[in-house]
């Protein structure tokens, strides 16, 4: 006969006598910089809950019904934007998108202003991308309604992390002491700052990799309290014992800018092969944010091979981006 | 302090005997049935039932555990969300006897949850709803088919079910909470 595991207790809600969660403190997704480890816990296993409503043939619950949701962005996504498009979906939510390039934005408006209007529209939840670093901050300022960042700028991309997290969870055991690489254009890289924060929040040992010209100011502990980190230039070096191979976009303006000699340079000497994997240890993943340049960041092999998780990335992006917005839309903060 | 056991290890094990009989009984067949539990006690209850009708009959019944919160018509007035479990149903539920199980039967809001979730999983040929008590005080038109005690109550009491696989002992006492406003 089959038992179901019985959970742990979990605090009740006096007089309802329903198990509420009273870890989760957060109106806003800004960044992982403030979340803590339970937090962070706590995201990944109402992900697990979410998981299990993507594998019914009907994938909607009511959670959200009567809520009201728009995605703000001002830059170009597919996955980050459907992702929550689709997330909010499952979960009944009404989902308007918004993009710069065919808004009023175009006549000048100002962003306070259009997040007043979508204010005054009676928007709940406002996920939003933009250029210029801290602006999700400035619209927290501004709005009642919750907002999540979607990608601010060289800033962050925190709901990006946290499926990276959750697609590393699925794979290794823990994240205690976990060997992670990052490669490539750390500098203009919001995931890898989010990143950097959630995986040593959870315990694990994060490596940089990247040439100096790629490397932000300011990663070491004497500026404010930047979490511990290693930098490698070499990527063999970086690479060796590694249980997690992430590689970053690289924005090919870069080489205009001077940043880098020649692509081709770049190329052979940090692009992510099969055999510069070798020196990782046998079980390790690979992942990429995406969207992949091939054969730039990573080798075609690696992107389509056995090892590599980027698909499922995505996938975990609706369960995760489900998650937040249940978290978030809770009660009266 | 104040706090009435209504029901002990004993009186629990000879109730969830008889539901299970009565369950046999009333489907005339193992063969279609299927327990879900909601959680949280739900689902320890279910499982129970299930080892007592393979006792009784020699059949394995499927066991499954359905989560609500995300179901719940409250979730825009409480303070906190709910956390939110897996559901966990180990078969397919089309043309099946559903049987709930839960602890309490209190407004039967939470039933109400429940049903709704079980049919965005499938079409089960019917739903029944076996609860360990029932302390009146309805709120909406539902019944239990199968019922352990009933224990009629004043809305300031709480009734507390503890079970040997969540809290370590098996009891059901009936707690009188101090009496504030009204509630609605």
């Amino acid at each position: 006969m089959r038992t179901i595991q019985q959970e742990k207790r979990v605090s009740l809600d006096g007089k309802r006598g329903i198990p509420i969660d009273s870890v989760w403190q957060h109106k806003h997704i800004l960044d992982l910089d403030d979340f803590t480890p339970a937090e962070i816990e706590l995201v990944m296993q109402t992900t697990d809950a979410m998981h299990e409503i993507l594998s019914r043939p009907i994938k909607k619950v009511p959670a959200l019904r009567g809520k009201s949701l728009v995605t703000l962005f001002y830059e170009p996504s597919t996955r980050t934007r459907s992702s929550f498009d689709l997330a909010a979906k499952n979960l009944s939510a009404d989902v308007i998108n918004l993009a710069a390039s065919t808004s009023s934005v175009l006549k000048g408006e100002c962003l306070v202003d259009t997040l007043e209007t979508l204010e005054a529209l009676g928007t709940d939840i406002i996920i939003m991308r933009h250029p210029h670093s801290g602006s999700p901050y400035v619209a927290a300022r501004h709005v009642k309604a919750h907002i999540i960042n979607a990608g601010d700028g060289w800033h962050a991309h925190p709901t990006q992390a946290l499926l990276d997290l959750y697609t590393i969870r699925q794979h290794k055991s823990k994240f205690k002491d976990l060997k992670v690489t990052i490669i490539g254009d750390i500098k203009h890289s919001r995931v890898a700052r989010s990143n950097i924060w959630g995986l040593t929040k959870m315990g694990a040992r994060v490596k940089l990799c990247c040439p100096f010209t790629l490397l932000p100011m300011g990663l070491d502990k004497s500026h404010g309290n930047f979490p511990d980190i290693e930098v490698e230039p070499n990527i063999d070096r970086a690479l060796k014992g590694a249980d997690v191979a992430m590689a970053l976009r690289l924005q090919l303006e870069r080489q205009q800018s001077g940043l880098l000699p020649s692509l081709r340079e770049y190329t052979k000497m940090y692009q992510l092969t099969e055999e510069k994997l070798a020196h990782a240890k046998d079980d390790v993943i690979v992942l990429h944010p995406g969207p992949v340049n091939e054969d730039i960041e990573i080798s075609s092999s690696v992107v389509h091979g056995p090892r590599s998780l980027i698909n499922q990335q995505v996938k975990n992006g609706v369960a995760v981006r489900m998650a937040l917005l249940y978290l978030l839309s809770g009660g009266t903060h | 302090m104040g706090k009435n056991i209504i029901m002990n290890a004993a009186d629990i094990r000879r109730t969830l005997a008889r539901i299970s009989h009565e369950i046999i009984e009333h489907n005339k067949s193992t063969q279609h049935l299927i327990l879900v539990g909601m959680r949280t006690r739900g689902v320890p209850l279910a499982n129970r039932l299930a080892a007592n009708i393979e006792g009784f009959e020699g059949v394995s019944v499927p066991v499954g555990a359905l989560d609500i919160s995300l179901y719940r018509d409250d979730l825009p007035s409480l303070e906190l969300q709910p956390v939110v479990k897996s559901t966990d149903i180990p078969v397919n539920i089309d043309n099946k006897a559903v049987v709930l199980v839960d602890d309490v039967l209190y407004t039967g809001r939470s039933t109400r949850a429940a049903m709704d979730a079980l049919i965005d999983l499938g079409r089960p040929h019917s739903i029944q709803l076996a609860v360990l008590v029932d302390r009146g005080h309805r709120e909406l038109p539902i019944r239990a088919d199968y019922v352990g005690k009933n224990m009629p109550s004043s809305r300031h009491e709480e009734i507390q079910v503890r079970l040997k696989e969540s809290d370590g002992t098996d009891e059901v006492a009936i707690i009188p909470t101090p009496t504030k406003e009204e509630q609605p």
